[in-house]
């Protein structure tokens, strides 16, 4: 029988923590829709995500009124177009330009899988699309990219990460009439999962099925409430337990939903990705729970550790609640999506390199930062490097979305709006890697790759 | 199937009066009223049963709203309680 504690408490999360489903992503394979002819390849990839996403926001829409949670988000991510692009030649702009026509079409707020996997090399298409991007994403509204340069079993292909640096810069360039905006749809990762329902990084990875549910779960502000009801005395093991009960409850909710979900549509269940994702939103921010626990600020002396210990609770938390886990799957650290990491990068106390440092131990890399416009591409291309090894070496998931300020000075704001939020210019370490940069090649696999 | 039904805010006349209306006009059959008044702060959660309503959940939540705009008002299948807080 339900009690009133359990009812309120259910409804206090909804109403003033900012408890929400983030996005029910739907993935879809465009495998069989690849043909020599690109105009020909186009049509299909409309007809297919019209057809598979037809009542996702509908159905997105019948369960929030179920059972009066928010589901913030409804996403499509689909097979990477560079797959494509290899079979039909051709510019893959029209990809990116049919994606964003099907997406609106079926009314979700983000589409993406413009994506290439080149962690070990460059294949057909891949060039192609990679050089594309820029335009791809100055020329449509919706259209999420992603490249991964490196993985722990291949490596980081250092050509790739050359080119990315400029491709980051001129996604920005493109854009600088419009908060340089590209810049945001854009993440580099280094062991990309296939099964990520979080933007701009989704895409359907080639061993997904036809089509999948995907879910994303979230409740900074669930969390950061449990603990400031905690005694001052509580030691980090108590602090970590209540965490973990927490992400219990929110990502039993998110099970719920996802399979009510994969029922309606007629399609598998595939994961739910254990994450706290924040929002710019007054309590909703993975800063503050730091805080909560006993930090003056995020970026003190004390933030990795505090961290490590918030993503590894989250997991233990979620994992009994959920069927199958996967995605990212732990704290996200971005920072213009995050009013108490907006106030750290503000008042100075959080830096570059701390949140490097706390990349390390959290879901994924430097995310959502706002870098000087002047900032070289070699730089960018280092930043991409640095990430990659981390991810690579600890056999996890990191990513680089930075977001140079062409044409903002120093102390100034880029304001995205919405969920991307916004975020001061950060200083960046200038000191040029041109030079290894220029070498290109690839970094080998690491010791940790060889495993069998 | 049930829904549960939470109102809270400052206690006045006939809070559950129109509730009650509400779920008659809708046909959801009431089967548990838990309510708490402290300090002037009215608190209430009532389970209804829900396989014979006439509209969607969310239609009866709007109405509630209307009937009682002072107060925060939710309506909820009782499944979500079910998974969030049994194993």
């Amino acid at each position: 029988m339900l009690n009133m504690t359990d009812i309120m408490e259910t409804v206090t999360m909804i109403q003033d923590e900012a408890l929400d489903i983030r996005t029910i992503t739907m993935g879809i394979s465009l495998i069989d829709c690849a043909d020599g002819d690109i105009d020909r390849s186009c049509d299909k990839v409309y007809d297919k995500i019209t057809r598979y996403a037809e009542r996702l926001v509908e159905t997105g829409e019948k369960i929030e009124k179920k059972y009066g949670i928010p589901i913030v988000n409804k996403r499509i991510a689909v097979t990477p177009i560079a797959l494509l692009a290899g079979a039909s030649g051709g510019d893959p702009i029209k990809y990116a330009v049919t994606l964003d026509r099907a997406a609106r079409a079926v009314g979700v707020d983000l589409i993406g899988g413009y994506s290439a996997l080149v962690q070990k090399g460059f294949a057909p298409g891949d060039t192609e699309l990679i050089q594309s991007i820029p335009r791809a994403l100055a020329e449509t509204d919706v259209v999420c990219s992603s490249v991964n340069v490196g993985s722990t079993k291949a490596g980081i292909n250092m050509d790739a990460v050359r080119t990315l640096g400029h491709v980051v810069r001129e996604c920005a360039e493109l854009t600088k009439d419009d908060q340089c905006v590209g810049a945001t749809k854009l993440v580099v990762f280094c062991n990309a999962p296939e099964d990520n329902p979080f933007m701009a990084g989704a895409f359907h990875g080639p061993g997904e099925p036809d089509c999948v549910i995907n879910v994303g779960v979230s409740g900074p502000g669930v969390v950061r409430a449990a603990l400031a009801n905690m005694d001052d005395t509580a030691d980090m093991g108590e602090i970590a337990n209540e965490i973990k009960k927490t992400a219990f409850k929110i990502t039993r909710m998110g099970q719920l939903v996802g399979t009510e979900a994969s029922r309606m549509l007629g399609a598998p269940f595939g994961i739910i990705d254990l994450s706290l994702a924040p929002t710019p939103a007054v309590g909703d921010s993975v800063a503050h729970i730091l805080e909560e626990i006993g930090l003056e600020q995020c970026g003190a002396a004390g933030t990795t550790a505090a961290l490590a210990m918030l993503n590894d609770a989250v997991k233990k938390g979620g994992l009994m609640a959920a069927n199958n886990c996967g995605g990212l799957s732990g704290a996200f650290i971005p920072v213009t999506e995050d009013a108490g990491m907006i106030d750290s990068a503000r008042s100075g106390c959080l830096k570059i390199e701390k949140l490097e440092a706390m990349t390390a131990v959290c879901s994924v890399g430097l995310d959502m930062i706002v870098i000087p416009g002047d900032t070289p591409a070699e730089v960018i291309s280092g930043m991409i490097a640095d990430e990659a090894a981390i991810g690579m070496v600890n056999y996890k998931t990191t990513a680089v979305r930075v977001i140079p300020a062409i044409g903002v000075p120093e102390g100034e704001e880029l304001e995205f709006g919405g969920l991307f939020g916004t975020g001061p210019v950060m200083k960046v370490n200038t000191a040029s890697p041109a030079k290894m940069i220029a070498r290109g090649g690839r970094i080998p696999s690491p010791m940790q790759a060889l495993k069998n | 199937m049930k829904a549960v039904i939470t109102v809270v805010g400052k206690d006045s006349v006939g809070i559950l009066a129109k509730v009650s209306c509400g779920c008659s006009d809708f046909n959801a059959n009431i089967l548990d009223v838990t309510q708490s008044v402290i300090d002037d702060y009215f608190t209430m959660v009532m389970v209804v049963e829900i396989s014979k309503l006439n509209a969607d959940l969310s239609e009866l939540n709007k109405k509630l709203e209307a009937d009682l705009p002072t107060m925060k008002i939710h309506v909820m299948h009782e499944d979500i309680f079910n998974a969030m807080h049994r194993i």
